[in-house]
């Protein structure tokens, strides 16, 4: 593909360089006819404006069909599958104005090229014209507003009550997620409490943190809402999905969010591409420094049964990290143990 | 008040012919208050930069399009930002070097090439010379804004050559990443240096806009009125008014950073945890930061455009011969689009994480902007029809500024779609969108006019076949570049990625990305025949004659070089609009702006017969002694 595109330029080029060469030769011939403005070339440019029509049309639809399966990604979500259709709404519209006004420019300058006895009309306006084509774009931007901010509004709705929520945390050069547990509610946070191993600076003074639980991989149940609560370590960092068409920066100091349901499990989507060492993937899309590139997690998508399965199979951060046990406060630290599932201490908090 | 004080202008003029005494070389080419030599300086100043910003480009499109490649040949330029590996033995560009050379590319094409470089050369050199003014309202505050520019370039020329590199956290400089030293390299003095040299550009900017404005308020010619205006001079008046309310924002929030980075403030930072430590900044925000840059940053977009928009206005009406389609519809369109710049700024800012109401109404204002861009270049095409249509390599280059006008212009109803760019944001579809509508648009506009004014700058002619030939090698190369970006962009390829070998979702087209890459050199290396055209033409091109392109604006009406004070009698007086050409009854097909009524009854339209009789009655304003 590269090697075909690349000769068609290669050749395209060296036709013109050749057209302008034969006409240097024609200039030198008509010469002195029209000493100033030197019109000779003329007809060869406006030919050459008539064949970049041509050529660039046919060039321009070969490579969007050929690319179209690259290009075309698959969409795993409930929104992306309307803002993909509003996308290709959109493209055939623009795409519409862009061939016509292309075509107008070219043919018009092929067209209206210099005649030495023709002569330009005089036309300064025509307020009907401009009219119409103030009207038509504004009123075609109107409906794509419409339709726009519908989506927009939806996209950006109040998450779902019951939405799986899931703490995504962007740092130099990584991801980190954490998960709330089995209360479903995520500790609080603080940053001044980061060190080495509370990578997320987890609060342990509150309760809801000690059943939370960080693992090296995201999971996610098909068919669920999910609240992404993203918040960013250093930098500013971008949560990009792009399968499921889910961007957000994620900002120091200033917790966001996105919610949004995924529609296909890893598996759906192994068997749809036909690829099975597929793997959705998280990127960074918001330069954040060398290893900007290498910010990549996987992404699981698991059928719902699956996924609780996975979910309880996950050991929460404090019984991974126990010496942390001692930030928890004197009165908490039973339940904390309790809630953290640190066993070998369990049974003797009952007999206590 | 501003009659006496031509006058006296005038009067100086013919006093220093009598005694004819030498300028030094300093006074007439370096530290010169003349326009003329000003936007010489501006131009070239700003061909060097483009050059140096080309470059750049082509090394990261190396790294981008043959991310196996062996760069080690590069050492000798680029040293330890090559780096070696042991095991192999191949060099490899740093990957904060590849980041370092991305941010300068940006900063060096939007500020240096196409604000300085663009408004600089053409405000500077056209506003006198099209309004009839002996000069800029203050010739030292535009020697000034040279000068300032000038250091401004220095210090960030110098950024390149330190050894923690130039500042590399992209030319939008989001901090924390800017903020913070130990979170790149480049965010080290190299950010600081890249601060300094935009407070001066910033300057210059200012000292240029409040000049421009002052000269096209006050010193325009008898008879000319805004309405007899070439779009040339309504384009760098806006874009002078749009820099002047923008720029100074960019100012406050370079300076905010500044006092974050060296003074312990917390304007930007909050709740940061950083190279192994928590830092006591809290209750910044750096959406603030992003809110203020692209206050600037989006009218910028137009600062850059909007120039171009004029020049190639003014060069597709003289060379299809015919009147420029909607001259007042064009500047209303321009008006709107100055105004409607201010208010959509946080399009850019969609998925930052600001309230998402707040991108409701950003999104509604920004598709309300393309109806003026589409008029503009429903104008532009209305122009041609029926035109008798000159292919100068000026003209050339101004249809290729509408074509890529409507193609990067179209992409920007995507990216205004706040749904659609959740997913388009950040990905090689902007870069490609931004690349067509503000960086080759606006560039063509800028080599357009180099083209077309070249005999008036310097009295010679730039040579016709070369310009084809750069012509047609840009036109085709930008568009072999650009074209299929949009399809890596549609597949959610992000920028600023070093490479793309770690993502299974971005493993594809390499082959398009190769192809992208020789494209882009080809065309690189294409603006080299520009450069040499430029130059040589300078001392060897044909001498031009006057008005060469029998165009109807007052600086056709100077002598073919013209001196300090551009007119060497009294300045002509103007009589009609700048658009009459192919005038039916008209003898030739054009009619100069300094042509009375009067003198032609056989094309005067019917209240234009009624003017003739009017003109003359007070022509004693503008005679000398």
């Amino acid at each position: 593909m590269q090697n075909l595109l690349l000769g068609a330029s290669v050749v395209l080029i060296l036709v013109i360089l050749f057209m302008i060469y034969k006409l240097s030769t024609l200039i030198g011939v008509v010469k002195g006819t029209k000493s100033d403005k030197e019109v000779g070339s003329n007809t060869i440019n406006a030919i050459l404006m008539l064949a970049f029509l041509i050529v660039g049309s046919i060039a321009a639809v070969w490579s969007a069909v050929s690319y179209f399966d690259l290009y075309d990604i698959p969409v795993a979500s409930e929104h992306g599958v309307k803002t993909d259709s509003m996308f290709w709404v959109t493209m055939w519209i623009t795409g519409a104005a862009f061939v016509i006004t292309h075509i107008l420019l070219f043919y018009f300058a092929f067209k209206y090229r210099y005649k030495k006895d023709a002569k330009a009309m005089y036309y300064p306006d025509n307020h009907k014209l401009e009219i119409i084509w103030t009207v038509v774009p504004a009123v075609v931007l109107t409906i794509l507003i419409g339709y726009g901010l519908t989506v927009w509004n939806d996209i950006t709705d109040t998450a779902p009550e019951e939405a799986e929520v899931v703490e995504i945390m962007g740092a130099q050069f990584a991801w980190r997620v954490r998960y709330p547990g089995a209360d479903n509610a995520l500790g609080t946070y603080d940053y001044r409490k980061i060190d080495a191993s509370n990578a997320f600076g987890i609060d342990l003074s509150d309760k809801n943190s000690h059943d939370d639980f960080v693992p090296r991989e995201i999971h996610l149940p098909k068919g669920k809402p999910v609240l992404l609560k993203i918040r960013a370590r250093d930098v500013l960092h971008s949560v990009y999905l792009p399968q499921f068409r889910v961007k957000m920066d994620a900002v120091p100091g200033m917790p966001t969010q996105f919610w949004f349901v995924p529609t296909k499990s890893t598996a759906d989507m192994r068997a749809e591409t036909g690829n099975n060492d597929f793997n959705y993937e998280l990127a960074c899309a918001e330069i954040c420094g060398k290893g900007h590139f290498s910010m990549r997690m996987i992404v699981v998508v698991d059928e719902p049964a699956d996924y609780d399965k996975w979910k309880k199979s996950q050991q929460t951060w404090l019984s991974q990290n126990p010496e942390y046990l001692s930030q928890v406060p004197e009165e908490l630290q039973e339940v904390a143990m309790l809630s953290a599932g640190i066993e070998e201490n369990e049974s003797k908090d009952s007999s206590l | 008040m501003s009659t006496a004080h031509l006058d006296n202008f005038t009067d100086e003029m013919e006093h220093d012919d009598h005694d004819h005494h030498e300028q030094s070389f300093i006074s007439k080419y370096i530290f010169s208050q003349d326009h003329k030599v000003i936007a010489k300086q501006f131009l070239i100043s700003g061909i060097i930069w483009a050059i140096i910003g080309g470059l750049l480009s082509v090394i990261f499109r190396l790294q981008l399009g043959f991310p196996d490649m062996d760069m080690a040949w590069l050492r000798p330029l680029l040293g330890q930002w090559i780096n070696i590996d042991a095991a192999t033995g191949l060099g490899k560009l740093d990957t904060e070097f590849y980041l370092a050379l991305v941010t300068m590319h940006g900063t060096i094409m939007v500020f240096f090439v196409l604000t300085a470089g663009l408004s600089g050369t053409f405000s500077n050199f056209l506003i006198p010379l099209q309004i009839g003014a002996r000069d800029m309202a203050s010739g030292f505050m535009n020697m000034l804004s040279y000068w300032f520019f000038f250091a401004s370039s220095m210090i960030m020329f110098a950024s390149f050559f330190i050894s923690t590199g130039p500042a590399s956290g992209s030319w939008v400089i989001y901090p924390p990443l800017s903020a913070l030293p130990q979170s790149m390299s480049g965010a080290g003095l190299g950010m600081t240096l890249w601060l300094v040299a935009m407070a001066l550009f910033i300057v210059s900017t200012l000292l240029g806009g409040i000049n421009y404005i002052a000269t096209i308020i006050n010193l325009r010619t008898d008879g000319m009125s805004f309405t007899k205006l070439p779009l040339t001079i309504w384009a760098f008046f806006l874009t002078a008014i749009i820099g002047l309310l923008s720029f100074p924002v960019l100012l406050s929030a370079a300076l905010l950073l500044i006092l974050d980075r060296s003074f312990g403030t917390s304007f930007y930072l909050s709740e940061i945890y950083i190279g192994g430590e928590a830092l006591p900044n809290m209750g910044g925000s750096p959406i603030l930061f992003q809110h203020l840059f692209w206050f600037l940053g989006h009218p910028e977009v137009y600062i850059v455009l909007l120039p171009s928009l004029g020049i190639t206005s003014e060069i597709i009406s003289t060379n299809s011969r015919k009147p420029i389609f909607g001259y007042k519809a064009m500047i209303g369109s321009m008006m709107a689009i100055a105004i409607l710049s201010f208010v959509v700024w946080a399009h850019h800012m969609f998925v930052s994480g600001m309230n998402p109401f707040a991108g409701s109404i950003f999104m509604l204002l920004t598709l309300i902007i393309a109806v003026p861009s589409a008029i503009k270049a429903f104008n532009y095409i209305t122009t041609l029809w029926k035109g008798n249509i000159i292919f100068t390599p000026a003209m050339m280059f101004s249809i290729g500024l509408v074509s890529f006008f409507i193609s990067g212009g179209v992409t920007g109803i995507f990216l205004g779609n706040a749904a659609l760019d959740i997913q388009l944001h950040d990905t090689y579809f902007v870069t490609a969108h931004f690349h067509l509508v503000m960086g080759s648009a606006a560039f063509f506009g800028m080599i357009a006019g180099v083209y077309h004014w070249f005999p008036k700058m310097f009295g010679r002619m730039m040579d016709r076949k070369l310009g084809y030939i750069h012509f047609w090698t840009s036109f085709i190369g930008i568009y072999l570049i650009f074209f299929p970006m949009h399809y890596i962009g549609i597949a959610g390829f992000p920028r600023r990625y070093y490479s793309f070998t770690n993502f299974d979702a971005f493993s594809t087209f390499t082959d398009l990305n190769a192809f992208i890459s020789v494209a882009a050199i080809a065309t690189f290396v294409a603006q080299l025949i520009f450069v040499f055209n430029f130059f040589y033409s300078i001392f060897k091109g044909k001498r031009a004659t006057q008005n060469p392109w029998d165009s109807t604006t007052l600086e056709w009406t100077t002598p073919i070089e013209p001196g300090h004070g551009n007119w060497p009698g009294p300045i002509p007086k103007v009589y009609r609009w700048p658009y009459d050409y192919s005038k039916p009854g008209a003898k030739e097909d054009f009619i100069m702006q300094t042509v009375p009524y009067a003198q032609t009854p056989e094309s005067n339209l019917p209240h234009e017969q009624e003017l003739a009789g009017l003109e003359g009655k007070d022509d004693n304003a503008i005679k000398v002694d």
